[in-house]
C-alpha cells in the first residue's frame, strides 16, 4: 500500500473508532504541508491573516527552532466548519495516526464546548477578507500609517469583553433573528449596531467595562473611519481566538486523552508502539518550570474519570453511579472552561499526586516557595483569569471633562511591568488623541500613570 | 451512514508561492536595522562584540522591537511547576536564564520570566553598516603621492567593437533596422557586422590620499577596567572603521605608561600594563615615527590619545608643547579622556588652554559615550 493510501485507510479507521466513542466533530479537511507552511500558519494562527511584522518575527523564531531541532509542530487545527487540520509532510504514518486522533478530539471540542458556541465558523474566510481589506488601506493610506495603527491596536488587542457576545446574543436573536454576518464589511456603523444596542436599548455601560477596543472604536474622537474599522476587525479576530485562550488546558487535555485512548485500540506492531510512546511522552511531559497544558489536562480528565467510575459512598448517596466516568468527562468538555475545570475538579489528592508547586524568582534563582495545595490552586486559577492578562477597566472617557481616557487596573497582588505600561500608554495615545491615565498599585500604593502626548507622568493617588 | 460531504478530505497542495511569513520577516528585519541605528550608542559599547573574532553573530538586546502589552512585572510573578513527587519548598527549579515563562506553555523555548528586552541576533556587518555610514576621516587633504583606487566599473559607453557577451541587443537591432529601411526594407534581418553595438565600461577612479592613524593609549596603573574597556572599545571600532572604509590607511599602535613603545595590534588590545603616567613619552614616540616614516607631505596624520587624564603634573608642560608640535604636522589631534566621576584631571586642565581648530577632545563618562566619541572625532570636517 502506498503511504498516501495507508494514510487514507488510517483516517477512515480512526474516524470510525472516534465516532464509536461518541466524539462529535465537524467534517474534516486534512492538508499535508511543508514545515514553512505549518510554521506560517502557526505564527499567524490562521492560513490567511493580515500582514504585520510581529507575525514575521514569530514565524522566524518558530522556524528557527524547528531548523535547529529545538521544537517541532506536528499539526495545526483550525476551529472552523469544516474543520481544517494541517499535517507536517515529514510525519511518519504512526505519528499521523496519533495526530488524527488528536485533531478529531479538538474538532469535537470546538463543536461542543459552550465557550465556542458563539465563535464564528467562517473565520477562515473572514480573516482572509480582513487581510485584503487591510492591504487596501495600505495602498490608500500608506504602509507606515497602517503599520502604526496595527502596532497600537495589537498592543491592547486582548482587552476585549467576550461576555458581550453572550449577553448580546439573546437580544439580537429575539429581535433581529440570527446574528448577521459581518463578512461583507459594508459600513462600520452598521456592524456596530449588531454589537451595540441602539439608543432605545440600554447602552453598554462604559463604566467598568473592560472592552478597550470597543470603547476606542466607539468613542475615540481622533480616529479615521478606516482606523476604527481596523480596531473592530482585530477585535473580531480576538473574539474568535478568546475561547481557545480560555480552554487551553481542557482542549489539549481532551485531545491527548483521546489520542491515547484511540491509539490503544489500534493494532500496532512493537516498533510502532515504541514510536507512538516516544511521541506521546514528548507531548505530555510535565515541566518543573511551567505548566504543560497537555499533561495537566490529560491527568485531570483521567483523575475525574477514575473518580466517577469508582464513586465513594458519599458520591453514591448524591446519585453518582459507578462507571459513569466517561459520561462525566463528556459533560465537562461541554460545560467548563479552564478556570472552572481546575476550580471544580483539581482535588487536594490530585494536586499532591501531581506534585504541583509555586515558584518565584529569588535573586538569581527560581525557587519553590509554596506547596500548599489551596495556594497553588488559587494561584493557578488566578493566572488563568482574563486569559492571563491584567484586567483593565474603563473608568472615564471624558476625564477632567477634557475627553481624556481614564483606565483602572484591577490589582490582585501582582504589579504591572512599568516599562511596558508606559510604552502601551504611548500607543493608546495614538488611538485616543488625548491624555491617557491608568490607575494601578505600585509598592502597595495607588498610583496613576499619565501620558499626555509628550511626557510620562507618575503620581500618587490619595483617597 | 454519514452523508458524502462529511467524508474526510485529504489534500496536498503546492505551497511554494505562499511566502507570507518570509515577507513579514523581511519587514521585521528592516525594523531590526532601524532599531540598530537608534540604539547605536548602546550597541557599540556592548562588550561582547569586542570578544568576537569579527565575523560572528552577536546577540544584542534591542528594546524597541518588543511587542508591548500591558503585562505583569515578571520579577514579582509567581509561577507554577510540577515536580516528580519529591519536591520541597526551597528547591531551586531554574536559574535566571533557563526557566520558561508559563502562559507561554513552553512554546517559546528560551524565554525566561523577567526577560524584558528582545534579544536579536545581528551580524557585525549590520552594525558596521549603520555605524560607519556616519563616520569619515576629518580634514583629509590631497597629498603629493595619492594612491589610485578603482572603486567600481560603470557601463556607460557604446562602441562598435567589444566582447560578444556585452552586446547591446536593442541598439544593434535599431541600427540594423535603420540601415535596412534605408535600403527600402524596414526589417531587422539581416544584421551585418557593422550593425553590432557593444556596451563597454569605464573604470571609476577615486583618488585616495594616504593616511596614518596613530593610536596612543594610556596603559598605566591608574587606568581601571572601565577606562581600559572604553579606550579599547573606541580603538576597536576605529580600527574596523578605517579598515572597512579606507584602503590606504595605516594604523600604528602606541601604548604608554611612563615610557611609550610601538606595539602590535594584538598586544595593544589584550595586554595590560601598570605604573605611573608620563604622556609626553607617547607624543615623543609619535613625533619620531612621523619624522622617520610618515612625512606630512605624503600622509594625512591622525594622532588619537586616550587616557584617564591622570598625568604626572610636572609633565603637563611638555605635553602642551608636544601636542602643538603634533598639530603642526597632523590633520587633527584627538584627545579622549575617560572620566566617569568628574575627577580633577591634570592633563585636561592643561589642555583647556589649547585654542586650536585642530585640537579635538571628548570626555567619556558612560559607556555609551564610545559612540559619541567616534562620531565626534570622525566627522567629515575641513580645518584651515
Amino acid at each position: 500500500m502506498s503511504l498516501n493510501k495507508q494514510l487514507h485507510y488510517a483516517i477512515d479507521q480512526i474516524t470510525e473508532i472516534a465516532k464509536g466513542y461518541g466524539l462529535d466533530f465537524y467534517p474534516m479537511r486534512y492538508e499535508i504541508c511543508p514545515p514553512e507552511i505549518i510554521y506560517t500558519f502557526g505564527a499567524y494562527g490562521m492560513p490567511t491573516r493580515f500582514t504585520h511584522w510581529s507575525f514575521g518575527k514569530q514565524y522566524h523564531k518558530m522556524k528557527l527552532h524547528y531548523d535547529i531541532g529545538l521544537s517541532k509542530i506536528y499539526e495545526l487545527v483550525i476551529n472552523s466548519n469544516p474543520c481544517y487540520a494541517f499535517l507536517l509532510n515529514s510525519n511518519s504514518l504512526i505519528q499521523n495516526k496519533l495526530i488524527i486522533a488528536h485533531v478529531l478530539a479538538h474538532s469535537d471540542f470546538f463543536k461542543n464546548n459552550y465557550y465556542f458556541s458563539q465563535t464564528r465558523q467562517d473565520m477562515v474566510e473572514s480573516m482572509a477578507q480582513t487581510s485584503e481589506r487591510i492591504a487596501r488601506y495600505e495602498q490608500k493610506y500608506g504602509k507606515e500609517k497602517v503599520e502604526a495603527t496595527l502596532d497600537a491596536v495589537i498592543s491592547i488587542q486582548e482587552h476585549i469583553d467576550p461576555s458581550i457576545i453572550f449577553t448580546q446574543q439573546s437580544v439580537t436573536k429575539q429581535e433581529q433573528g440570527p446574528i448577521k454576518r459581518v463578512d461583507n464589511y459594508e459600513d462600520l456603523s452598521e456592524d456596530n449596531q449588531q454589537i451595540i444596542p441602539q439608543s432605545t436599548e440600554p447602552k453598554i455601560d462604559i463604566d467598568n467595562n473592560k472592552d478597550l477596543l470597543l470603547c476606542i472604536a466607539e468613542h475615540s474622537r481622533f480616529l479615521d473611519d478606516w482606523q476604527r474599522d481596523i480596531v473592530m476587525m482585530l477585535r473580531e479576530e480576538m473574539l474568535y481566538f478568546w475561547p481557545q485562550l480560555k480552554t487551553k488546558i481542557m482542549n489539549e487535555g481532551w485531545a491527548s486523552y483521546w489520542h491515547q485512548t484511540i491509539m490503544r485500540d489500534l493494532p500496532l506492531t512493537s516498533d510502532e508502539t515504541v514510536e507512538f510512546a516516544k511521541l506521546h511522552a514528548s507531548v505530555v511531559q510535565p515541566s518543573t518550570t511551567s505548566l504543560n497544558p497537555y499533561y495537566l489536562g490529560l491527568k485531570l480528565f483521567e483523575d475525574i474519570e477514575a473518580t466517577y467510575n469508582h464513586p465513594t459512598g458519599e458520591m453514591i448517596r448524591q446519585g453518582i453511579k459507578p462507571g459513569s466516568g466517561r459520561a462525566k468527562i463528556f459533560e465537562i468538555r461541554e460545560l467548563e472552561s479552564d478556570i472552572s475545570f481546575i476550580r471544580n475538579y483539581a482535588t487536594k489528592k490530585f494536586m499532591t499526586k501531581e506534585d504541583m508547586y509555586i515558584f518565584q524568582k529569588q535573586n538569581e534563582h527560581y525557587v519553590i516557595s509554596d506547596q500548599d495545595y489551596e495556594h497553588v490552586k488559587q494561584q493557578l486559577v488566578q493566572q488563568l483569569v482574563n486569559g492571563g492578562f491584567p484586567t483593565i477597566l474603563i473608568k472615564d472617557i471624558d476625564y477632567l471633562r477634557n475627553g481624556e481616557l481614564y483606565l483602572y487596573h484591577q490589582y490582585e497582588g501582582t504589579e504591572l511591568d512599568v516599562i511596558y505600561l508606559e510604552k502601551v500608554l504611548t500607543y493608546l495615545y495614538t488611538l485616543w488623541g488625548r491624555s491617557i491615565h491608568i490607575e494601578t498599585v505600585i509598592e502597595e500604593k495607588s498610583v496613576a500613570f499619565t501620558f499626555d502626548g509628550n511626557k510620562q507622568i507618575k503620581r500618587a493617588i490619595y483617597r | 451512514m454519514t452523508s458524502h460531504k462529511d467524508e474526510p478530505i485529504i489534500t496536498e497542495a503546492d505551497w511554494s508561492l505562499h511566502q507570507k511569513g518570509e515577507q513579514d520577516q523581511r519587514r521585521h528585519m528592516e525594523k531590526v536595522k532601524e532599531a540598530i541605528k537608534q540604539n547605536l550608542p548602546d550597541i557599540v559599547s556592548e562588550e561582547e562584540i569586542m570578544t568576537t573574532d569579527g565575523n560572528n553573530i552577536v546577540k544584542i538586546p534591542i528594546r524597541s522591537l518588543d511587542e508591548y502589552k500591558i503585562r505583569y512585572n515578571a520579577n514579582q510573578q509567581q509561577h507554577i511547576g510540577q515536580g516528580d513527587g519529591d519536591s520541597q519548598v526551597g528547591d531551586v527549579v531554574a536559574r535566571d536564564a533557563d526557566a520558561t515563562a508559563d502562559g507561554e506553555m513552553g512554546e517559546n523555548a528560551g524565554d525566561q520570566p523577567g526577560e524584558d528586552v528582545y534579544e536579536t541576533e545581528i551580524s557585525l556587518t549590520d552594525i558596521e553598516e549603520a555605524l560607519f555610514e556616519e563616520l569619515a576621516l576629518p580634514n583629509l587633504q590631497q597629498k603629493d603621492e595619492s594612491e589610485l583606487t578603482i572603486t567600481d566599473i560603470e557601463f556607460n559607453d557604446v562602441r562598435k567593437k567589444g566582447l560578444t557577451g556585452n552586446i547591446d541587443k536593442k541598439r544593434t537591432i535599431l541600427s540594423a533596422l535603420r540601415r535596412n529601411s534605408r535600403d527600402g526594407k524596414p526589417t531587422i534581418a539581416p544584421i551585418h557586422d557593422d550593425d553590432l553595438r557593444f556596451k563597454t565600461w569605464n573604470d571609476v577612479i577615486q583618488y585616495e590620499s594616504k593616511a596614518v592613524v596613530l593610536a596612543l593609549m594610556d596603559t598605566s596603573g591608574s587606568m581601571g577596567p572601565f577606562e581600559k574597556k572604553l579606550s579599547r572599545s573606541f580603538f576597536f571600532w576605529m580600527t574596523r572603521f578605517l579598515r572597512t572604509k579606507y584602503d590606504h590607511v595605516e594604523i600604528v599602535y602606541i601604548a604608554h605608561h611612563t615610557r611609550a613603545k610601538v606595539v602590535t595590534e594584538d598586544e595593544f588590545f589584550h595586554k595590560g600594563e601598570s605604573g605611573g603616567t608620563i604622556c609626553s613619552s607617547a607624543y615623543r614616540t609619535a613625533l619620531s615615527l612621523i619624522e622617520e616614516k610618515y612625512h606630512p607631505h605624503i600622509y594625512n596624520i591622525y594622532p588619537f590619545h586616550f587616557s584617564d587624564g591622570d598625568n604626572l603634573s610636572s609633565d603637563n608642560k611638555n605635553c602642551l608643547t608636544l601636542v602643538h608640535e603634533l598639530m603642526k604636522v597632523s590633520a587633527i589631534f584627538g584627545y579622549g579622556e575617560i572620566n566617569a566621576y568628574r575627577r580633577y584631571s591634570t592633563l585636561m586642565s592643561a589642555y583647556r588652554q589649547i585654542d586650536h581648530p585642530k585640537f579635538l577632545h571628548y570626555i567619556l563618562r558612560r559607556k555609551q559615550d564610545v559612540y559619541h566619541a567616534l562620531t565626534h572625532f570622525f566627522k567629515d570636517r575641513a580645518i584651515d
